[in-house]
């Protein structure tokens, strides 16, 4: 008769993995070097925007929604909330990894605080192409049928 | 605090001081801020999406984010974020530095403290007062 299954695992390794005392998966240092990586194209995308919005200030939205839709800062703008909602949600696991004892508040907050990054991201990445795509002759700003 | 000897007498032995009692060096000042400041800007992010989103539907839309903006409790929101978003990033220009092996003397430790913060004021200064300027004074 084979063994009785427990009601819940709460090891997932093989017994030669535990016996052998191995099982680092030899990838610890991605997300330290993620945050750098992003830090890095964050410095030009920030100044490039602070900049922007500078010159842009007072601007009413035809004359806004026109600079975003120009394919370079279009694309700028794309790089820097994509990159920037991954670096937050990178830096905020951090904290949350230093601060919070609970295992399972922790994984929530964890978990939460990604999937609300990736969709602040997609949805300021959707506003963004919005502006970039215009139909052939259309006015910018202008509403589009 | 009393304790027992090796022998079992009861002794009282010094404590060192707690950590609360300590002037805060300014090291631990710069170090704090800038996790302070990160989240400030998580949340902050927040007022990037609200924009694109707004210039991205229209008009109307988008006056609402102005005046949001323009409001006593925008302009208070976007100050401390313009600081914040400085002081984040000479700090983390800082820490790629540390990264590299640099900036760990012990003498130059305090100064690129007061430098990150002296320079997250000028900077802030500046964008608001240019600004003002392009808004007409």
């Amino acid at each position: 008769m084979a063994p009785q299954k427990p009601e819940r695992i709460l090891v997932m390794r093989s017994q030669l993995g535990r016996a052998r005392g191995l099982g680092a998966a030899h990838a610890g240092a991605e997300h330290w070097w993620a945050e750098r990586v992003t830090a890095l194209a964050l410095v030009p995308l920030t100044v490039w925007f602070v900049i922007s919005v500078l010159s842009l200030l007072g601007a009413d939205q035809p004359v806004v929604a026109a600079w975003a839709g120009r394919p370079l800062n279009a694309a700028l703008l794309l790089a820097l909330v994509g990159i920037t909602f991954h670096h937050t949600q990178l830096g905020l696991q951090v904290v949350y990894e230093d601060y919070i004892d609970s295992i399972t508040l922790r994984h929530a907050l964890v978990l939460a605080t990604k999937g609300l990054c990736l969709l602040l991201a997609l949805t300021a990445a959707v506003a963004v192409i919005k502006m970039s795509i215009t139909l052939p002759g259309a006015v910018p700003g202008a509403p589009v049928h | 605090m009393v304790t027992r000897t090796s022998d079992g007498r009861l002794v009282r032995r010094p404590l060192s001081p707690h950590a609360g009692i300590y002037r805060w060096p300014i090291t631990m000042v710069a170090s704090i801020l800038n996790r302070i400041t990160a989240v400030a800007l998580s949340v902050g992010s927040l007022l990037l999406v609200w924009w694109l989103v707004g210039a991205a539907e229209g008009p109307a839309a988008f006056a609402h984010v102005q005046s949001f903006v323009a409001s006593p409790i925008g302009l208070l929101l976007l100050l401390g974020w313009t600081a914040s978003l400085f002081y984040h990033l000479f700090a983390g220009l800082r820490h790629l530095a540390w990264d590299l092996g640099y900036g760990f003397a012990k003498p130059t430790l305090n100064p690129v403290s007061w430098a990150v913060l002296g320079l997250t004021v000028l900077a802030t200064a500046g964008v608001w007062v240019a600004a003002y300027a392009e808004m007409g004074g």
